[in-house]
């Protein structure tokens, strides 16, 4: 696409990027901001019901998520330190195991959500629909909160995947690193809201 | 680097061959003046169509009793027309089109921060206006919601809401994107010496905005997802039968909405700000009042939203606050009016047609300005609100504001951007026409609001029959004088350099380069050393 630009001088400034990623991140915080807003007064409606129906979350594994997510987290952030010290291989090796993790917790999220619909628990269900409003509210927004989140775990792999690839051939360097840092930056937010969804619906009483 | 264009002139943008041609020149290609282009056609594309619509609505409201169209009709048309005035014209508005353009020129830059991502929002763009089309003709028949998608009744219809829903949503994210373009342009790319309080004030408009168009979207969008999912999945966060709450949707919608007039109005305001200098040959006066007070209305205009719900039920002190912040809103944008005013006082004034444009921009501005008061507080609002004073009001803001600008902008930077100079006097008489016709379309609004006529609705009592056969027949003048407007832009002529390149003695970086400009800009990226307005011989 830059055929129009044949003359430009490449123009690469890699704080510019880092500062369009950091603006992208509050954009999305303010995307889930909505929805702890929705979830705060419904809560504040319906606090018995919602306490009940929390108690039908598995906080085992939730807490195996968080405790994986936490350490991808990591991972990426060595994954950088890697390359800024110039080993491509061990770069690699951590945007793998990175990656790896984030299937591993798609892959738990999966059998979390198939209990809950063997059980006749998902939006619109007959059985839900029998509940008290309460009810139905907190598993909405548990499914619709969850759900939003794996899509950004979805789009993380992906990105990440490309950061894997560029490294792999040498477009993304020791030199030349934004787009890893700002992959990185993501995760770390897709981290950040699941840290937050954690306590909302596994843990509060 | 004064006066060099006229002796040793490159291609414009315009003529630049890249390794395409045709149509795939422009779609594909990410230089920032191309792309303005592309959102201009689509922009103005997208307004006749709902310009088209209003007509027919007027025409439905010519005489009481059904006349062209039945009521589901009107309620699918009123609809579709907010819709694509708001999202389609208007939120993109100036800043798309001539931000585009004049961001990177105004700031001494080849072009944003992050070109292809500035194409790929246009795509996006493009994208969000086809799903809300497929939305209108597929499905159960067009949305009939209004556009503001209130819940309950947008989850119990059965006309395609999703797919505009889900439309709406992608054009916001389209929005999030430029602006977060443009604030990374505007704080990466200024040529050396631009220090924030050199920028033109057409940009310090259009960096509020931006913030605006980056805070306040993705809450609206996680709203539309909220509505999309409500209705596909049955979750109820606004079914009051399954626990929901509408009026957490008005809040949510609002938060939003209220922000996104000021999206549209700021940077209107920043172009009318540069005509006024340009055409008064004086420095603006109070340059660091106008560039605040664009940060200020850009921040209050966030806490103002509950006044759009005055009657949907909130505590009194809510509503006492709300009225209040509404009120202080008023006096960055009173700050701006005067400033105008004192800029002009003691100019020598050309009467050029974009002059006359800003003009006509702030007599109308100021109605809609004074009637907002009326609706901003809580004892006269509650008599108003959802009558046609109401409509009558947001045209005189939006259309009377925004859109105007639109043009003022369009006609002044015409030369610039194409490289043609229209004729003068058909502009001017065309801008006459526009602005006899615009009042008597909506000032009879004004009283027919007043005596209780509600909105949305495609027939009347007989006692309003006057008023509204007035205002039908200034929408046909409207309608003319639109298309006089047009043909005459249409019809302009290329200028020699004299006359295109800095035809106005404007002072601001783009009237130093040439007429298109050349594709990269500058030949050279310019030192500047004097503030934006400054009165430098030539
Ligand atoms: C020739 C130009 C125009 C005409 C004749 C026109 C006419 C109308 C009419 C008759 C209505 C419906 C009133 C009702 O029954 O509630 C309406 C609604 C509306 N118009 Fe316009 N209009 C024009 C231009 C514009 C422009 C330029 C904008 C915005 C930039 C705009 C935005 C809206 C909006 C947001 C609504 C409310 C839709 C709703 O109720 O959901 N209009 N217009």
């Amino acid at each position: 696409m830059e055929q129009n630009h044949t003359e430009h001088v490449d123009h690469f400034d890699p704080v510019a990027s880092k500062i369009g990623m950091w603006l992208f991140i509050f954009t999305e915080i303010l995307l889930f901001g909505g929805l702890f807003i929705v979830y705060s007064v419904y809560r504040y409606k319906h606090p018995v019901e919602f306490h009940l129906a929390h108690q039908e979350l598995d906080v085992t594994i939730g807490l195996i998520n968080t405790i994986i997510l936490l350490v991808s987290s990591m991972t990426v952030a060595m994954s950088i330190t890697a390359l800024q010290t110039g080993n491509k291989k061990l770069t690699l090796i951590f945007i793998a195991v990175t990656i790896l993790l984030a299937l591993v917790f798609l892959v738990n999220k999966y059998f979390e959500w198939g209990a809950k619909i063997h059980h006749d628990i998902y939006p619109g269900s007959e059985f839900l629909m029998s509940l008290s409003k309460g009810d139905m509210l907190f598993f909405g927004l548990y499914f619709f909160m969850t759900g939003l989140h794996a899509i950004h775990i979805i789009v993380g792999v992906a990105l990440l995947g490309v950061v894997f690839a560029k490294v792999k051939n040498g477009s993304v360097n020791q030199n030349r690193f934004s787009l890893l840092e700002n992959g990185g930056l993501y995760w770390h937010l897709v981290d950040l809201i699941w840290i937050f969804l954690f306590p909302l619906f596994y843990l509060i009483h | 680097m004064t006066g060099n264009f006229t002796t040793h002139r490159m291609p414009s943008y315009l003529e630049q061959q890249g390794k395409y041609t045709g149509i795939r020149a422009w779609i594909l290609s990410t230089d920032h003046k191309r792309i303005a282009l592309l959102y201009l056609y689509s922009q103005l594309f997208f307004f006749f169509a709902g310009v088209v619509m209003g007509i027919f609505m007027k025409l439905e409201l010519i005489a009481p009793g059904q006349q062209i169209m039945g009521p589901q009709t009107y309620n699918a048309l009123f609809t579709v027309h907010g819709l694509t005035m708001i999202f389609l014209f208007i939120i993109p508005g100036l800043a798309a089109s001539f931000g585009n353009f004049m961001i990177p020129i105004m700031i001494g830059a080849k072009d944003v921060a992050f070109p292809k991502l500035n194409l790929f929002s246009w795509y996006l763009f493009i994208l969000g206006a086809i799903i809300i089309l497929v939305g209108i003709f597929t499905g159960d028949g067009p949305p009939d919601t209004g556009w503001t998608f209130y819940a309950p009744y947008s989850l119990k219809t059965n006309t395609n809401v999703v797919l505009t829903v889900f439309g709406a949503f992608v054009l916001g994210f389209s929005s999030i994107l430029t602006g977060l373009n443009f604030i990374v342009t505007i704080h990466r790319m200024r040529a050396p010496g631009m220090g924030f309080f050199r920028m033109p004030l057409f940009i310090w408009s259009l960096y509020g905005t931006a913030w605006i168009q980056l805070l306040a979207t993705p809450v609206v969008g996680i709203t539309f997802l909220m509505v999309v999912a409500d209705r596909l999945l049955h979750i109820g966060f606004f079914d009051p039968a399954q626990g929901g709450d509408p009026i957490l949707y008005q809040h949510l919608f609002w938060i939003y909405s209220h922000p996104a007039v000021y999206i549209m109005i700021l940077p209107a305001m920043g172009a009318i700000t540069e005509i006024i200098t340009t055409f008064s040959h004086r420095t603006v006066f109070g340059y660091k009042a106008i560039a605040m007070s664009s940060l200020a209305i850009a921040f209050v205009g966030y806490l103002v939203w509950g006044h759009h719900m005055f009657t949907s039920g909130m505590s009194e002190t809510a509503r006492l606050v709300f009225s209040f912040l509404t009120f202080l809103v008023a006096i960055p944008s009173a700050i701006k009016v005067f400033n105008w005013t004192a800029t002009m006082y003691k100019g020598s004034i050309s009467l050029e047609p974009p002059f006359w444009w800003a003009m006509a921009f702030i007599f109308i501005f100021m109605i809609g300005g004074l009637t907002g008061l009326v609706l901003g507080s809580v004892s006269t609002d509650v008599h108003v609100t959802d009558t046609m004073f109401v409509v009558a009001h947001f045209h005189y803001i939006v259309f009377g504001g925004a859109g105007l600008a639109f043009f003022a902008a369009l006609h002044y930077w015409y030369p610039k951007m194409f490289g043609k100079m229209y004729n003068k006097k058909v502009a001017n008489r065309g801008l006459l026409l526009l602005f006899i016709g615009f009042n008597l379309l909506y000032f009879p609004m004004f009283i027919l609001g007043m005596m209780g006529m509600p909105r949305r609705y495609y027939d009347y009592l007989p006692e309003f029959a006057t008023p509204n056969l007035i205002s039908t027949i200034g929408s046909w003048v409207l309608g003319t004088a639109l298309v006089i407007v047009v043909v005459n832009l249409l019809r302009a002529k290329k200028g020699t350099p004299e006359e295109i390149d800095d035809p106005w003695g404007g002072r601001t970086l783009e009237w130093k380069i040439q007429s298109p400009p050349w594709i990269e800009n500058f030949e050279e990226i310019p030192t500047v050393e004097h503030e934006p307005y400054e009165l430098t011989e030539k």
